[in-house]
């Protein structure tokens, strides 16, 4: 019986692994200073080379205390912390959390406000979508687009701002309707001048600019071959994962779940309109992109349809002066530009809100990155990154 | 002696009228990607158009801090701009501007011109690894793998061309592409046609330009450099002087690879109808406007396409550019020897 020294064998079990170099995996740290974060996310990625194995994003760089602060801010002032969470579509913002407060208040808003609220929620995500077409190609390397697609964006900001007096923070929702139009006088007194004159106009126009630059945007970036390579089958969430995650908007549209909350449950009269939702078919990076650009076609078909049929009559229902709101509990959630928003707000009785919990769509959406992740290339991190379009402010509150 | 201060003088000369065309390029890149992108683009630097824009921004990144990471192999990091700048400048040398002008007519130009255009992505290389930064490295692996996937294909075309002409001396390219002569014993009729090597050698053009495109990191195979995902690739702890060397670099490189292309394939200096007399005048205006022609393509490229991942790049070039190139040097070699 031959015996083996273990050593020895030992030494030659060694030599059988040491053939396979050990290349221990190397910590990436992504973010929170880095071109394609937009902002301040950070992912602490373990790669191999230029394979990501695992990635853990660290968020809360950008964590403002809105949730603390609305504690101590009456209902109306807290309507200007809102349109700051996702500051891309800040107008979407505010519809949900005044909508919370009239249904504990049990107001009716007048029709008119309400179809204005619809136009500024849609133009607030036209807007957002074009962020989004114009910065997605640009994660890629493609410049050119951006260009193009923020200056069609101007002029629906320009909309916002001749209406609301603010580009970003309209601050423009009042409990009950919405605030006199910029230059408009006195709601109570001047009922004519709630929209800016030429409004309907500038918007029919502009609308005209936000179709052909989508037109622009798929001949220079949906059909271009590389763009192609880059994104089809990049990424892929499956309907099934994108529920486990919570993920909604876009992102869960794209992989193929016609869920919208415009058709669902709305506080605005969405119903009045016809519109289609668009599906993706393989929920990768490509059908995310895609499906953005055709939701930007049909809110430019809302708020064409809600020009043509916009009511006459008051822009607010009649509130008191102090608003102090009953006892009781609300969720009120809508169908954000960028996902699922959604405000709990406990009240107390009385002008300033026991608590307030936000229920923001990117957080969610990027519950999902570990996942999706794991085992993408460092380009395609940046891709998929992008493909998911959240905004800090959103993730971190 | 004299050696030396003609040597001195030449290559003082190519840095002398090099180096301004490369700012020219900047400038281009400039106002062209803003008119492409509906912007004005430079305005005001120098009075009209903003052409000192480039010159301006030079003499900004002057006066910035030259820093150098603590864990930085200093040596190497010092060093790495110039091998860039050297490599590029080096090609220089061989091209033909003009009949008689030409600071080195080598017999084996092709062969040095290959040689000399790999070395910059050595500085590449040193300045990934010397930057002590793991973006900064992972562009210098991107760099040399794309190199080795790149500098074959890139050989390849040459090959077609220095086939077809008989010479690897670039003067000599040059010289076959004007002689009217598609192949030796080729039918009269067909000689009568003029005969750059762009018509004959199409494939090899194409497949140049490409590979030139992935050996000047340009988009759309600009991974080493990746703003996106590698924040500056191996440029990013650069600073400063030396990071303007790398930007020479890199648009001095655009503009060798524009004239070796255009000396390849597009005739050189060389313009049909056009006496030697007369070239010996006009040939470095012809060489120039060819080179921009191709500069001018690389910019359109440049702001047109996304960027491509590195395995979707190796792919164009191990199973797309080197079997087409290797079917090109077949083809001509075929043509040669038959007529």
């Amino acid at each position: 019986m031959t015996t083996i020294d273990p050593r020895a064998a030992m030494h030659l079990a060694d030599a059988a692994v040491s053939i396979e170099l050990e290349t221990p995996d190397m910590t990436l740290n992504i973010g929170p200073q880095h071109p394609s974060t937009h902002g301040v996310l950070r992912l602490v990625a373990q790669v191999d080379g230029e394979r990501v194995n695992s990635v853990e994003p660290v968020i809360g760089y950008m964590h403002r205390g809105y949730e603390k602060l609305a504690e101590v801010r009456t209902y109306p002032q807290i309507t200007a912390l809102t349109n700051r969470i996702d500051w891309v579509s800040g107008f979407a913002n505010e519809v949900p959390f005044v909508g919370a407060i009239e249904k504990l208040l049990d107001i009716e808003v007048p029709e008119r406000a309400q179809y204005i609220r619809l136009i500024l929620t849609e133009l607030a995500r036209i807007s957002t979508h074009l962020v989004f077409a114009s910065s997605y190609p640009l994660e890629l390397g493609a410049s050119t687009p951006l260009m193009h697609v923020m200056r069609e964006r101007e002029h629906v900001l320009e909309l916002l701002e001749s209406v609301t007096g603010g580009r970003f923070h309209p601050n423009f929702n009042r409990v009950g309707g919405v605030k006199p139009a910029a230059g408009g006088g006195s709601t109570m007194k001047k009922l004519s001048q709630d929209l800016p004159a030429g409004f309907l106009a500038a918007t029919e126009a502009a609308m005209q600019n936000v179709m052909d630059v989508c037109d622009d945007v798929d001949r220079l970036v949906t059909g271009n071959e590389l763009f192609l390579a880059r994104t089809v089958g990049v990424g892929v969430i499956p309907a099934a994962k994108a529920f486990e995650y919570g993920v909604t908007g876009p992102n869960l549209r794209a992989s193929g779940v016609k869920y919208d909350l415009r058709k669902v449950e709305s506080l605005l009269p969405y119903d009045d309109f016809d519109f289609e939702i668009p599906v993706g078919l393989n929920g990768d990076c490509f059908d995310r992109f895609v499906v953005r650009v055709q939701e930007i076609r049909q809110s430019v078909a809302i708020v064409r349809q809600a020009i043509a049929k916009i009511p006459a009559g008051p822009l607010r229902a009649k509130v008191p002066r102090i608003l102090k709101v009953p006892q009781g509990e609300v969720y009120v959630r809508a169908e954000n530009p960028k996902g699922e928003m959604g405000y709990y707000i406990i009240s107390e009785g009385g002008r300033i809100p026991y608590r307030l919990k936000i229920r923001s769509a990117s957080f969610s959406n990027l519950s999902i990155l570990p996942w999706v992740l794991e085992g993408a290339l460092i380009p395609d991190l940046v891709a998929i990154l992008g493909s998911l379009d959240f905004a800090l402010g959103d993730v971190d509150r | 002696m004299n050696f030396w201060v003609m040597l001195l003088i030449r290559v003082g000369l190519t840095l002398a009228i090099m180096l301004p065309i490369a700012l020219v390029v900047i400038f281009g890149e400039l106002k062209i990607s803003a008119h492409m992108q509906s912007r004005i683009g430079p305005y005001f630097a120098g009075g009209r158009f903003g052409w000192a824009q480039p010159l301006a921004d030079g003499l900004k990144f002057l006066q910035k801090e030259d820093l150098v990471p603590g864990e930085a192999d200093r040596t190497v990091y010092k060093l790495a701009p110039y091998v860039v700048l050297m490599g590029t400048l080096a090609t220089f040398v061989i091209i033909p501007i003009s009949p008689d002008l030409v600071v080195r007519n080598l017999d084996l130009g092709v062969f040095y011109l290959l040689a000399v255009s790999s070395l910059s992505t050595l500085g590449v290389l040193m300045a990934g690894w010397s930057s002590a930064n793991k973006y900064s490295l992972m562009g210098g692996l991107r760099a040399a793998a794309q190199l080795i996937a790149y500098e074959l294909p890139l050989v390849l075309a040459a090959i077609g061309v220095a086939i077809q002409a008989g010479s690897l001396s670039l003067n000599d390219i040059v010289t076959a592409q004007a002689s009217w002569q598609w192949f030796d014993a080729a039918p009269t009729w067909l000689n009568g046609i003029i005969s750059p090597f762009m018509i004959l050698q199409i494939v090899g053009l194409t497949i140049f330009l490409v590979a030139s495109l992935a050996e000047l990191s340009r988009i759309p195979f600009d991974m080493p450099i990746a703003e996106s995902e590698l924040t500056m690739g191996y440029l990013t702890e650069y600073s400063g002087m030396r990071f303007t060397m790398f930007f020479l670099g890199e648009y001095a490189g655009l503009v060798a690879m524009a004239a070796v292309a255009a000396t390849l394939f597009l005739g050189g200096y060389w313009f049909p109808w056009v006496g030697d007399d007369a070239l010996n005048f006009l040939g470095p205006f012809v060489l120039l406007s060819k080179v921009m022609l191709i500069a001018f393509l690389f910019i359109w490229l440049r702001w047109t396409f996304p960027r491509l991942r590195e395995d979707q790049l190796q792919t164009i070039a191990w199973k797309w550019l080197i079997p087409a190139g290797l079917i090109n040097i077949l083809v001509t070699a075929f043509f040669k020897v038959v007529f």
